[in-house]
């Protein structure tokens, strides 16, 4: 036993439900809690982003035109996958970051269960929101929370894994894709999620996750013209103000969040109000 | 069918002996009527007449209003209960609805828009505004924000000159609702209403500081923008200066809601019932003199019918009254100002030089004024300016399409999302339509309808927020919500 060679893996980004190396060439190291290395994330470029962009679009139609119930069965089986890894995450988690093995598995549970509780949200959303609008006149008049389109998210550095599912269900739930930077530091429990979404059932494309700095990525994300909203939770407070004016060259809807809560999907759907005469 | 149809009416003015309007105005700051330093002349719009000489707000005015709204919010306003506030408004609304005739001749004489537009739309619907609102003062808690929704404080609002009053409704009445007091700016060219609404604020006893009046023009509105002393800034107007103030607040903790501008499409499939989509064509781009954010300012024309409804929409076109706004028959009032007027003449004629065809109903306009006749063009194709400009007047521009995909991809393809309109007789392709458009407020055998309970708002470049309903409301609440 004690003789054989490890097999270790190769951290990829991931596309369009594949998994490219960066186009740049470009790589990181990452180190364990005690200073040994462990990997070569890749260093995400401005085309990568745009790649992503490209495939998210693209994927947006389709899973906004999927049912309620299939996305939230969809979200469920994310859950599902990840469940039976949680010894690979618990594992990665405690050999990056150095937390004990009892923290590692709270955050593997609460992700799993983070996971299932969005996945129950996806047919319930709009009777939170929607309205029926007593108008004074003759018309039919409704107002229902829809997707917004294309949605960029920076995931914290810590909670690593936890983080990164709180900034991918909310937007998904909604109906949008997303573009998400994982933690910069402890970015292998976020490309092992890849694989657990590539065996999820989730559509190419949804879901696209980078790797690599943050100072070089969320300016792309924020400047970029083909993206409709912006989840900078996972940067810190300072780095909001220049962000969110480079996002209003196509007044991108940004913001950020420090809880779980229906909000956080709500603040990424539009609201659409339809009017329709009654009369014979 | 495209000869001048002689519908001749008698003279039917509405009087205006009801208003009567001062020299001069100053700003209404701390519950008071202030004087101001610098002036500029109103006018009406239809005749170039000077109507009175209005406060230019400057840095010490934007200040006194700020403090003067702080001061009421810390002292009065956010300490009374709901149910007082909301008696307030409801009182306000009253008055409104008491006073609505002479509002409305005020507003079609510093506007241009036809009386019967003011009468029957601005007015009422302004009254309507602060009546639903003055009910949430004291729902707040379940306005879906959690149980403890706070208001932001002082709001700074800019409103435009396409309806005066009404907006000034909009903005003010979810705010106080909410128990925030505000400092608002009314339009350059369209600030009488907002003093008349100034005085109705004292008649209700409105306590002083609750509702601040800042006339002015652009560099008023910056002033209100960057002040230190606003939380919450909310501004209809173009897009351009939208995103001048989302980049001003944005280092900023300020709120900001945005109702910006739109180029909405309105689509006739070939089974609408044609006569009512043409009254709804007419209704959406000509309503208001097309100065309106929201209007249909695409027609997007399905090839089958699309020579039926031109030649049945220039023949509904020469019947449209343009003229004298105090008129009670008149339907096309006037530009609203020199400046408007230069804008429309500029975008049809790149419409002109860009290869669309223009049509004109046949209509004699008035000498003096500022005054353009309702024009179509067509042969319009998408990279047009007509076609991805707002021009924000009485002039459509028409596309067509043969596939229901290719009407949506059309009618999609625009930075804006404010509004958009459908016309078919079978509901499943409506529902279908409805669905794929990318806009905030979707019309489907009717137009340019609104209504206090109906949010209101834009998708993409349109804004940010809805304006209307309980979603409007929130807007003026911190709640566990996002930021």
């Amino acid at each position: 036993m004690s003789n054989r060679i490890d097999v270790k893996k190769t951290y990829k980004l991931f596309i369009n439900g594949a998994f490219p190396r960066t186009e740049s060439g470009r790589t990181y190291e990452v180190k364990n809690a005690k200073g040994a290395f462990i990997a070569h994330p890749c260093l995400a470029s401005r085309k990568d982003l745009k790649d992503a962009v490209v495939a998210a679009r693209a994927a947006q139609a389709g899973w906004n035109k999927a049912s309620a119930y299939n996305k939230g069965q969809i979200l469920y089986r994310i859950a599902e996958m990840l469940e039976g890894r949680r010894a690979q995450f618990v594992d990665e988690i405690v050999n990056v970051t150095g937390v004990t093995k009892a923290k590692a598995e709270k955050e593997v549970t609460d992700s799993v269960d983070r996971l299932v509780w969005y996945a129950g949200w996806t047919d319930k959303i709009s009777s939170l929101s929607g309205a029926l609008n007593p108008v004074a006149g003759p018309y039919y008049n409704f107002t229902i929370p829809e997707s917004m389109g294309v949605i960029a998210a920076i995931a914290p550095e810590t909670p690593s894994l936890l983080g990164l599912i709180d900034a991918i269900a909310p937007i998904i739930v909604g109906g949008n894709t997303v573009i998400v930077l994982a933690s910069t530091k402890a970015p292998l429990s976020a490309m092992s999620f890849a694989e657990v979404i590539a065996t999820s059932d989730v559509p190419a494309g949804v879901i696209n996750i980078l790797t690599g700095k943050k100072d070089e990525i969320a300016p792309w994300m924020a400047s970029h013209m083909d993206i409709d909203g912006f989840d900078i939770s996972g940067l810190s407070a300072k780095k909001h103000a220049e962000l969110k004016t480079v996002a209003t060259e196509n007044l991108k809807r940004v913001y950020s969040f420090n809880s779980a809560d229906p909000a956080r999907i709500l603040a990424f759907m539009e609201n659409k109000t339809v009017w329709h005469p009654i009369g014979l | 069918m495209e000869e001048k149809l002689s519908f001749e009416y008698a003279p039917a003015p509405e009087s205006r002996a009801i208003v009567s309007i001062k020299p001069k105005y100053g700003h209404f700051i701390g519950g008071k009527f202030i004087s101001g330093n610098k002036h500029f002349p109103t006018i009406n719009p239809a005749t170039e007449e000077v109507l009175s000489r209005i406060a230019l707000g400057g840095k010490a005015d934007v200040d006194a209003a700020v403090k003067a709204a702080r001061q009421a919010y810390t002292t009065t306003w956010s300490k009374m209960s709901g149910k007082e506030r909301g008696k307030y408004l409801f009182r306000i609304a009253r008055i409104m609805q008491e006073r609505s005739r002479e509002f409305a001749v005020l507003e079609t004489l510093d506007n241009g828009k036809p009386i019967r537009e003011s009468r029957d739309v601005d007015v009422p619907l302004a009254a309507a505004h602060f009546f639903y609102h003055a009910g949430w003062a004291d729902k707040l808690e379940y306005a879906g924000l959690g149980t403890t929704p706070k208001p932001h404080g002082v709001a700074g609002q800019i409103i435009p000159w396409n309806f005066p009053l009404l907006m000034l409704a909009w903005k003010v009445a979810p705010a106080l609702a909410a128990g925030n007091t505000v400092v608002l700016k009314p339009a350059e060219t369209t600030s009488l209403t907002a003093l008349l609404f100034a005085e109705v604020c004292q008649q209700a006893e409105l306590p002083a500081g609750v509702v601040n009046i800042v006339t002015g023009d652009g560099s008023t509105g910056a002033l209100i923008v960057n002040h230190p002393g606003i939380d919450k800034i909310a501004f209809t107007g173009s897009t351009e200066v939208g995103k001048l103030i989302a980049r001003a607040v944005a280092p900023t903790n300020k709120s900001v809601t945005l109702e910006l501008g739109g180029k909405a499409a309105n689509i006739i499939f070939e089974d609408a019932a044609i006569d009512e989509a043409v009254e709804g064509i007419v209704n959406g781009i000509f309503f208001n003199q097309g100065h309106v954010c929201c209007a249909g300012s695409r027609l997007i024309l399905q090839e089958s019918v699309a020579d039926e409804v031109l030649q049945k929409l220039k023949y509904r076109m020469a019947t449209i009254r343009v003229g004298d706004p105090m008129d009670k028959n008149t339907d096309l009032g006037a530009i609203n100002s020199k400046e408007q007027l230069l804008k429309i003449r500029e975008l049809t004629a790149a419409g002109d030089s860009e290869g669309a065809e223009r049509w004109s109903a046949p209509c004699d306009l008035p000498g003096k004024g500022f005054w353009f006749a309702p024009t179509i063009f067509t042969g319009v194709t998408q990279a047009h300016r007509i076609a991805r400009e707002e021009i924000f007047g009485p002039v459509l521009s028409v596309l067509t399409f043969r596939t229901p995909q290719e009407a949506i991809d059309k009618a999609n393809n625009t930075p804006f999302g404010l509004s958009a309109g459908i016309w078919s007789e079978k509901g499943s392709k409506v529902l279908w339509a409805t669905q794929q458009l990318r806009a905030g407020v979707i019309w489907a055998n009717t137009f340019n309808k609104f209504d206090p309970t109906s949010p209101f708002g834009g998708y993409k470049e349109s804004g940010w927020g809805r304006e209307g309903g309980r979603h409007g409301l929130s807007a003026y609440l911190k709640g566990v919500s996002h930021e």
